[in-house]
């Protein structure tokens, strides 16, 4: 496969990265979690998808909306129960960071009964075949990943910038005790940011269902992993950011695969992640905060 | 030492080795058969690596996710040293376990010198993100076996072993917090501005801390390596440093009885549970959640039991002047 | 030779100049007072004396010795220690650590003879234990000594914080805004705690304070700060009649 073909890819990777990644970054923006969880959200979409394709025999875009539904509405009803007493309560960090451990543990054993530990296989979904342009060679997955996840972060942008409960969200991740004082229901901004996370988590589940069709209970693990990556890797909290970081992560992984060996791919991502971090703490468009005395 | 605390330190040493003659009585009476001393070994193995992760996360109040990392290096340093070192079987496995220890607290200098310039979470996920390099680097490595894993590494752990070296690691960093470097990385913890105003040279007493946490779990990977025979790459990831990490802040950060509390508890009720194996993790996470939902700080927050407070009860005396000597703080046993 | 010097201190944070040729000088046992408007610079001033920030220009001498380019912890064990403005103590460690903490550096014995409980550390553990029982009696703490920090009053927790800067002990000590958020009768006791430790410890304080009853009746000199600039100094009767300074305080120009 030629380079360009490799870095196309590498895009339509990335795009899955890049909308897991929104969620990590804008969840972390307003109550600074770790949300560990959040990639086991693809896992539930994924199954969503699944579940509404095969069992109940939906039409494809019946069963993109349900399972993108479905995680909004599992999304916020995580923040209700696992989180909001500890975000209220301002307790220490690391124990909001092991309850969302504890949700993903919960998550991956949860599906693990209901569907058993071997994968499940999604029907092909939009398989327009490969794309050809002259002498390059491209799968129309990768494509439609890349155009969808773009739409997205346009979508988004307009959102957090221009609406009113996008301003809402960023009142609330600035100065959440000040966006209360401006009548500002804050429990309410945090619920829409999980939920619209989530969401954005299901469109990577169903991107990802069309370009890898074998899911398991375990696969939200790594997917998250490196979508949080991804997410610090552009800055957290940035929306750009994280597009950029998903796309720099999914490239340099398409990239390590065609040129090095698969099996350092992991090695690179977090190479790449570390590299960052040391050079520019705040990643790559993040604000730098530094602690007033 | 006054007499009080010459009493304390022989009932702490009593109730060790009543603990170990208890143990080692009955697996000599065939009351504990093979696979319940391999749980007790995991059990001291996992007290090891808890309380050495308090100390950089509880008592230095660093976030850490690659401690797993740490113990992987311990683990593949000490088994490489006792397959290819060809020392006579008697002291080969010591010098083993401190060769892992070292080359683990090798790596933790190595790492803590550029991670530890990063504070918060920003410091968990770079660990993190070493903790994964280090594993692939171990599958990609010929000498270390590979993804195929080690094998073949001499069954030199026993009871007596981990025993010996959970009580030492406990006692030891249970000392160190009671010195004035104790009390400086705790500072670090409490707040960093105010600590370097206070005369404390964070950056050495960051990475002092880290590099003895790496210490402690490359010892407690030297044994894991002794005790299973077999390394496999994969046993060393993130999910195994979340696991070490989930005791510490169940048990309570900053309080050294929490974590031997709980890896002793978080070791045992998963095999006690194996015939409810299927809803076993499942149980797991809701207990977890719902304790950081109702005891954030953990269940023994930063409480420490102490013998010197138990007798001060029991006799109902003197007052809280003498039973909380600040010098000694609270001792207390394994 | 004055104790602690700076001349044409200045900073800038990107474009902005938050202070510009600042000279002052403090002499042995003075106290001296910083004071001026909101936003003038006085807390700058003061990281810039324990060089949390680096100045972009001028020097800062202690004993005739530059301290610039030193870390802030090698700048305590110099001998300048300081108080913060928005109390920060160790919050969940005993009243008793707290000043410890502070001793940390002078004392010798390694961590080595700490875990094996050698000799030197009892002796050393029992002297400074001592001496900060002491230092916490100047300010009524000792009975305090197990609490944690943060369960003292506010009043105390200042007072704490004070006790904390003794114990490193400095040549120079910072305060910044002690009496802030104290009644008056505590304000008093303050003053008198702050010539005291002047006497018994023979140290020179250089404070910011808004309380102008508090900073008229107990510093020698003042310097007043406005927009990152020194606009006048003296005794505390020239301060007050300074038309400068009365225009900086009512706004006027």
């Amino acid at each position: 496969m030629g380079f360009i073909s490799q870095v196309i890819n590498g895009l339509g990777l990335g795009s899955i990265y890049a909308l897991v990644a929104l969620g990590y970054s804008m969840v972390y923006g307003i109550v600074q979690l770790i949300n560990f969880a959040h990639g086991d959200i693809i896992m539930v979409g994924a199954y969503a998808m699944f579940l509404l394709l095969t069992v109940a025999g939906a039409p494809l875009w019946a069963a993109v909306l349900g399972s993108i539904l479905f995680c909004v509405v599992a999304g916020v009803f995580i923040e209700r129960v696992a989180y909001r007493r500890l975000i209220n309560m301002k307790a220490p960090r690391i124990s909001l960071l092991i309850t969302a451990i504890g949700v993903s543990i919960f998550l991956q054993n949860l599906s693990q009964l209901l569907f058993t530990s071997s994968g499940k296989t999604i029907p092909s979904m939009f398989d327009l075949g490969t794309l050809e342009a002259g002498s390059l060679q491209v799968p129309s997955g990768s494509i439609i990943n890349i155009l969808t996840s773009v739409a997205m972060m346009v979508g988004l942008s307009f959102l957090v910038n221009k609406t009113k409960i996008g301003k809402a969200m960023r009142a609330t991740s600035e100065d959440a005790a000040a966006a209360r004082l401006m009548g500002i229901n804050t429990n309410h901004s945090i619920a829409f940011t999980f939920g619209l996370g989530s969401g954005l988590a299901a469109v990577g589940a169903v991107l990802y269902c069309n370009t890898y069709p074998m899911i398991t209970p375990y696969m939200g693990g790594l997917l998250g992993l490196k979508a949080f990556v991804a997410a610090v890797l552009g800055g957290i909290g940035s929306i750009p950011g994280a597009m950029l970081g998903g796309y720099v992560l999914g490239v340099a992984e398409s990239l390590t695969k065609g040129y090095i060996s698969s099996s350092f791919t992991d090695a690179v991502v977090f190479g790449i992640l570390i590299l960052v971090l040391l050079i520019r703490p705040a990643g790559l468009l993040g604000r730098n905060v530094s602690e007033k005395v | 030492m006054n007499r009080k605390k010459v009493a304390v330190y022989g009932v702490i040493l009593a109730l060790i080795v009543a603990i170990y003659a208890l143990v080692t009585g009955l697996s000599n009476a065939g009351v504990l058969n093979s696979y319940y001393s391999g749980i007790l070994i995991m059990v001291c193995i996992n007290i090891i690596l808890a309380t050495s992760l308090n100390l950089s996360t509880g008592f230095l109040g660093q976030l850490i996710l690659g401690h797993a990392g740490f113990m992987s290096v311990g683990a593949y340093a000490a088994a490489l040293f006792t397959l290819r070192a060809g020392l006579p079987d008697s002291i080969d496995f010591p010098i083993a376990l401190l060769v892992g220890g070292l080359t683990a607290a090798l790596f933790g200098l190595l790492i803590g010198i550029p991670a530890l310039r990063l504070k918060g979470d920003y410091l968990a996920i770079i660990t993190l993100g070493f903790g994964e390099i280090i594993r692939v680097i171990i599958i990609n490595l010929d000498f270390t076996g590979g993804a195929r894993g080690l094998r073949g590494i001499p069954r030199e752990t026993n009871f007596s072993w981990v025993y010996l070296l959970a009580v030492l690691t406990v006692a030891i960093i249970f000392a160190f917090i009671h010195t004035r470097h104790g009390r400086a990385v705790i500072s670090i913890r409490e707040d960093e501005i105010a600590a370097e105003a206070s005369g404390v040279n964070t950056t050495y007493y960051k990475l002092l801390a880290f590099i003895m946490s790496a210490f402690f779990a490359g010892i407690a990977g030297g044994l894991y390596a002794h005790h299973i025979g077999i390394l496999n790459p994969s046993k060393f990831d993130f999910n195994y440093s979340v696991e070490i990490l989930v005791m510490v802040v169940l048990g309570g950060m900053g309080s050294i009885t929490g974590s031997v509390i709980a890896a002793t508890v978080l070791t045992i009720l998963p095999e006690a549970l194996r015939d409810f194996s299927s809803y076993r993790m499942l149980a797991y996470s809701v207990v977890l959640i719902c304790v950081m939902l109702f005891r954030p700080s953990g269940l023994l927050g930063q409480y420490e039991f102490s013998l010197t407070r138990l007798f001060g009860k029991l006799s109902g005396s003197k007052g809280n002047k003498t039973t909380k000597n600040p010098a000694s703080g609270g001792e207390k046993g394994a | 030779m004055p104790l602690l010097e700076a001349k044409h201190l200045g900073i800038a944070f990107g474009g902005l100049r938050a202070l510009e040729d600042v000279n002052f000088q403090l002499e042995e046992n003075q106290i001296m007072g910083l004071i001026g408007p909101n936003g003038a610079g006085k807390t700058t001033v003061f990281n810039l004396l324990t060089q949390v920030y680096q100045p972009t220009e001028g020097t800062i001498e202690l004993e005739g010795k530059s301290i610039i380019g030193k870390k802030t912890y090698d700048v305590t064990r110099g001998g300048i220690a300081r108080t913060f403005q928005n109390i920060r103590l160790f919050k969940d460690i005993s009243v008793l650590d707290n000043v410890r903490i502070a001793m940390n550096y002078q004392m010798k014995y390694s961590a080595l003879a700490g875990i094996l409980r050698l000799p030197s550390y009892w002796k050393e553990e029992r002297a400074m234990t001592e001496r900060a029982m002491d230092l916490l009696s100047v300010f009524n703490l000792q009975e305090h000594a197990e609490s944690k920090a943060k369960n003292l009053p506010y009043g105390q927790q200042r007072k704490l914080e004070i006790a904390r800067a003794l114990a490193a002990s400095p040549k120079v000590l910072l305060l910044d805004e002690p009496a802030a958020g104290m009644n008056p009768t505590e304000t008093r006791e303050l003053m008198e705690s702050i010539q005291l430790i002047r006497d018994r410890f023979s140290i020179s304080i250089l404070l910011i304070e808004h309380d102008m009853s508090f900073v008229m009746g107990i510093c020698q000199h003042l310097v007043v700060l406005d927009y990152g600039r020194i606009i006048a100094e003296g005794s505390a009767e020239e301060i007050r009649t300074n038309p400068k300074v009365i225009a900086a305080y009512l706004g006027g120009e």
